[in-house]
């Protein structure tokens, strides 16, 4: 037993804290809007130049000028408001989002990321990646505890071309919730049904505490 | 002063050299100037090196100019939706800059402004810090990118009036301000050039002292990731 991508998704919402201003990548990242706790209202930023980011829109209203930045047709909602690339960024970069909820190739004890290029097979780009890691206020990393091959994904060290370096506050995988501490990882909790030795067995990382 | 002009050939007559730099708006298929790039196919200019965020997808967009071979070098965030860029890049017949999305956008932006570099903590401790000036301020490392000026820059708004005035349509706005400032030259294409004075001067976009020559056109506005909910049954 372990958590899916949903109750994946549904845990990261619990980090969401009411009045924020959030980034969530694409893929299970996108799915934490469905999972928004009653009472807590966050704005949802998409780095292509928008704050308070609706649903995905009733098929035949899909307008070509109004996307998320994974290309996504989305819709507006009352507070909604636009700006372009560079104002983006600079409240990305100038701290003024409070947390960004993105997705992972490999994470370290030491907080370094990697999510963005696989050497020799996957050139695509960080995207706005780096510049999120490196700008908000508190990272969580939603991701695969390990590879398809049974690889811990949760390392001492990433072997991929980092996205940013001692960036990570928590991972939340389909095993558990982690924090990055001094010294290593610190288990918060279990997923459904995972006990602590099956998790520090799929961890390759240190676990301290 | 005229601005406006009748096609989007005309727009670039006398702008165009093999090896040129320019610099383009546009968010993956959304708010590209698309008859500006297919007027510059046309065109037959090569060598170019083009700053934009992607490169459009397998015969739509910039990937068009791909199809053509007639970029030399990419400086964008993210090509991931694109065959022929792939290809071209792992063959090594096209040159490849990754900038992070932000700092692609800042160096626009930067150049336009006059600000001829800036310090970021974007990609410190990666491979986009390494060759690059490090500096600390108050105990956190930045590192020195360079803002970016165009030989020529193409946009795409929704509306202008004929002195330039832009307004654009929501997330169509996305790189095309910071592109159309850092231009020595800067070429938009609208949806409509409407009367002057029907703009209201308190929600212009991009002020038209940044905007050269303007065209009207009619735009495919092609979709990249059609995403829909269905509709709750009542």
């Amino acid at each position: 037993m372990a958590w899916d991508r949903n109750q994946m998704a549904a845990r990261a919402a619990q980090e969401l804290q009411d009045g924020w201003y959030v980034n969530l990548g694409i893929g299970i990242p996108t799915l934490v809007s469905n999972y928004i706790p009653e009472g807590v209202e966050v704005t949802l930023q998409s780095e292509n130049g928008m704050l308070g980011m609706g649903p995905f829109p009733f098929e035949g209203e899909e307008d070509p000028d109004l996307i998320n930045a994974g290309k996504q047709t989305i819709t507006e909602l009352a507070r909604t408001s636009y700006f372009d690339s560079a104002q983006s960024f600079a409240m990305i970069r100038g701290g003024k989002i409070a947390m960004a909820i993105l997705g992972a190739m490999e994470v370290a004890e030491n907080g370094d990321l990697a999510n963005w290029m696989i050497p020799g097979k996957l050139v695509k780009g960080m995207g706005g990646a780096m510049d999120l890691v490196a700008g908000v206020g508190r990272v969580v990393v939603v991701m695969d505890h390990t590879s398809k091959h049974g690889e811990s994904k949760v390392l001492k060290a990433c072997t991929l071309p980092l996205t940013g370096k001692g960036v990570v506050d928590r991972i939340i995988t389909n095993l558990g919730v982690l924090d990055v501490v001094p010294g290593g990882l610190k288990i918060v909790e279990m997923a459904d049904g995972v006990s602590e030795a099956d998790l520090r067995a799929a961890t390759e990382a240190t676990i301290v505490g | 002063m005229k601005k406006v002009y009748g096609t989007a050939k005309e727009a670039l007559d006398g702008l165009l050299f093999d090896g040129m730099f320019i610099a383009s708006g546009g968010f993956g298929l959304c708010g590209i100037p698309e008859l500006l790039i297919d007027a510059l196919v046309e065109s037959g200019v090569k060598d170019i090196t083009i700053a934009s965020n992607n490169c459009g997808v397998d015969g739509f967009g910039l990937g068009k100019l791909l199809e053509t071979r007639q970029i030399r070098k990419m400086i964008s965030s993210y090509v991931g939706e694109n065959a022929e860029f792939m290809r071209q890049y792992l063959s090594g017949e096209l040159e490849l800059e990754f900038n992070p999305q932000g700092t692609l956008a800042e160096r626009m932006r930067a150049g336009g402004a006059g600000i001829p570099g800036f310090y970021t903590k974007t990609g410190v401790g990666t491979v986009i810090a390494e060759g690059k000036e490090h500096k600390d301020f108050d105990g956190q490392t930045y590192i020195l990118e360079k803002g970016i000026v165009a030989d020529l820059s193409i946009v795409k708004a929704w509306k202008a009036d004929d002195t330039g005035n832009l307004v654009f349509r929501k997330t169509a706005r996305n790189f095309n301000p910071p592109a159309a400032t850092c231009g020595k030259i800067c070429v938009a294409e609208v949806e409509e050039i409407v009367p002057r004075g029907s703009l209201d001067p308190d929600c212009i976009h991009l002020p038209g002292i940044y905007v050269h020559r303007i065209i009207q056109g009619e735009h495919e506005k092609r979709i990249e990731q059609r995403t829909v909910r269905k509709r709750e049954a009542v």
